[in-house]
């Protein structure tokens, strides 16, 4: 084991997978010569060389739909998205065609690839470079949705993404990047199954569902609430939201009989509401108190730091969240 | 706003000079019978969508075939082709059995994608079909990008992708345009220009008449040429596949052509009179290559046992697809995601 930094878990992936599967290649703005605006895909070229590493112009439906096509007769691209808002430039391709050409073509195309890049707040970069995209992706039927927290899940969900015979979002957060955790070695394989949520912090007063940056936010906020009011928070990564791992979900919920759902992208219309209303219909009787969901303000993103922080799902937001489901009472 | 016919300027008077290929008699009867079978198929889709069996959008190639069939027999079984939801005459000419395509537009059992795909997503990969498209230029980049993977793979195959006047207009086209063009990638982008975006003209819309000029401002080959002629459009879609094929990059061509029936079953034609119409069908594609037959001295007996052929079959087809089972109802759950 050893310590690297979540951007690192990632470039480790890709150079791995490129390695073994010559079908993988990857395209997107500025991710070869330039390394990525994130320097996520640093070096790649060097090694892989311009035909599979592709610098595009800033032409997102277009380098999308190529990446479709490519997909589509047998390779495995992996696109870069600077930032995850623009994907909403390039939505007919990702969410008509992509996501559902395997449904309309009755099974006869696949279409393996991975969409990947980072979103979220907290660096200032106003309403079109920090939105998450996760919910509104998620409504669609055909992409599988994930957003791992730590180095190891990075690592080893973009491996099973790549190897994914469907189109896969996999989202990264730009408040990770330069986070660390442990990873095996190189040479050791880190393989994260797609559709399996992680107990991250065990606990018995109340489930805190969540993924993606806001896990790191609702650990620490687990810890505070532990100290000063002696709360006991299990904390469920989900890592997948697509397809959602209701087991984990609902065993979480069994023992604790309280659950809060929260993420960054809208409350409104979100990935949290859908938890909380899955419970309520597949194991209401679970429930101790009313379930509750925690997302994003439903506005843009403002640039000024104290408005961002006013509305983003963060660990002061999270901590006032636990203590007003705390002091309702449990039903009988 | 003037009502003149729009199609003012005929197939045949098309801006670049193409030697067309000389194909044997052989062959040519052979395109005949492809180009009767896909007009008796959608004249038959036309009386089943009056009859009110076929439900949603269903736009037919009445009058296009020319260029469906000689870019097929210009191309190989291995080629990749993507075109928009006007694409039954694509999939005919490159093999599509009648009977799967008919039954699939019902929406029965027996379609190639077992009634989830439809008129406007015709598809089958073992022919090179690539897929039709519901939005207008989506699968351009797709083609694109399955010529990038034959580059990268180093294949000798290449892709076309088929798409209509009004789809020069959409942002990705250009796109595209511009990344094949740049990465030099083995593809011929076929515009069937039929003169109408739908129900309205472009002149109304466009600033640019003369649409292979477009591609021109990327630096791409790009030709204007009679589509309603097969040897034409063979010879020309043969001059791309070669260079397409020797690396020396894509190509573009802006085959006239004209729509004889409506943008989709159950379209008024406000938009146009009859005479504009009649007038267009002198120089159709079907009565193009019938006279040329002739002139070379094919037996017209010959011809019409080939007509007299392909009714039976498309008759057999339509029968076929109508007495196919609808679907059950449990497949509406399945192919959500691939294994």
């Amino acid at each position: 084991m050893r310590k690297t930094t979540y951007i690192q878990a990632i470039n480790e992936a890709l150079r791995e997978e490129m390695r073994r599967d010559e079908s993988v290649f990857l395209i997107g703005e500025d991710v070869g010569h330039y390394g990525g605006l994130f320097r996520v895909t640093r070096n790649l070229l060097d090694e892989f060389g311009e035909t599979r590493v592709i610098d595009t112009p800033i032409s997102e439906q277009g380098f999308m739909g190529m990446a479709i096509g490519a997909a589509m007769v047998g390779m495995r691209p992996i696109v870069e998205l600077m930032y995850m808002d623009f994907i909403l430039v390039c939505a007919d391709q990702v969410l008509n065609q992509g996501a559902k050409m395997h449904y309309m073509s009755g099974g006869l195309v696949k279409v393996p690839m991975v969409i990947r890049g980072q979103q979220g707040g907290g660096k200032r970069y106003g309403s079109q470079h920090s939105q998450c995209i996760d919910s509104l992706v998620a409504h669609f039927p055909g992409i599988k949705v994930v957003a791992p927290a730590t180095p190891y899940d990075a690592k080893g969900l973009l491996i099973s993404a790549i190897r994914d015979n469907n189109p896969v979002l996999y989202l990264e957060h730009k408040m990770l990047y330069f986070t660390r955790g442990e990873l095996p070695d190189v040479g050791e394989e880190v393989i994260v199954p797609i559709g399996k949520a992680d107990v991250k912090r065990e606990g018995s007063d109340l489930t805190l569902v969540t993924f993606g940056y806001c896990l790191l936010q609702a650990l620490e906020a687990a810890e505070e609430l532990a100290e000063e009011h002696g709360i006991d928070i299990e904390v469920v990564d989900l890592r997948t939201i697509v397809p959602l791992d209701m087991e984990t979900v609902l065993a979480s919920v069994a023992k604790t009989g309280r659950l809060l759902a929260v993420h960054e992208s809208q409350a409104n219309c979100g990935i949290g509401g859908e938890i909380v209303a899955r419970v309520y219909e597949e194991a209401p009787h679970l429930l101790q108190a009313p379930a509750r969901r925690l997302g994003m303000a439903p506005v843009s993103i403002p640039v000024s730091q104290t408005l961002e922080e006013e509305i983003l799902p963060w660990k002061r937001n999270i901590k006032a969240a636990v203590l007003e489901m705390w002091r309702q009472p449990v039903a009988a | 706003m003037s009502t003149s016919v729009e199609a003012d300027v005929l197939s045949s008077q098309a801006a670049s000079a193409i030697e067309p290929s000389h194909l044997p008699n052989e062959t040519l009867t052979q395109m005949y019978r492809t180009m009767f079978l896909i007009r008796r198929v959608e004249e038959s889709l036309l009386e089943l969508a009056e009859s009110g069996k076929i439900g949603g959008a269903m736009h037919t190639a009445i009058g296009h075939e020319g260029n469906a069939v000689g870019a097929a027999a210009a191309l190989r079984r291995e080629d990749y082709l993507t075109c928009t939801y006007r694409g039954h005459h694509h999939a005919l000419a490159r093999g599509m059995d009648p009977k799967q395509a008919i039954a699939e537009v019902l929406g029965r059992r027996d379609g190639f994608a077992k009634g989830k795909g439809g008129s406007m997503h015709f598809i089958q990969p073992e022919l090179g079909l690539m897929g039709a498209n519901g939005i207008v230029a989506a699968q351009v980049p797709h083609a694109a990008g399955m010529a990038l993977a034959a580059k990268i793979r180093g294949e000798d195959r290449i892709a076309i992708t088929f798409f209509g006047d009004g789809a020069m207009y959409q942002g990705v086209m250009h796109e595209t345009f511009n990344m094949a063009q740049k990465w030099r990638l083995p593809i011929i982008f076929y515009c069937e220009n039929n003169r109408y975006s739908e129900m309205t003209p472009i002149s109304r819309t466009s600033s640019v008449r003369e649409l292979y000029k477009f591609p021109q401002a990327y630096g791409m080959e790009s030709l204007q040429i009679d589509g309603n002629d097969v040897e034409i459009v063979h010879a020309a879609v043969s001059q791309a596949a070669a260079r397409a094929r020797a690396g020396e990059g894509p190509t573009f061509i802006e085959g006239l052509t004209y729509r004889l029936a409506g943008h989709m079953a159950g379209d008024l034609e406000t938009y146009r009179t009859p005479e504009e119409i009649d007038a267009q069908r002198a120089h159709e594609p079907l009565v193009v290559l019938q006279n040329r037959l002739l002139e070379r001295g094919v037996d017209e007996k010959v011809l019409a046992d080939i007509r007299a052929e392909v009714e039976e079959e498309v008759a057999a087809a339509v029968e076929f697809a109508q007495n196919s089972p609808w679907p059950d109802p449990a497949e509406a759950y399945t192919d959500v995601f691939a294994l």
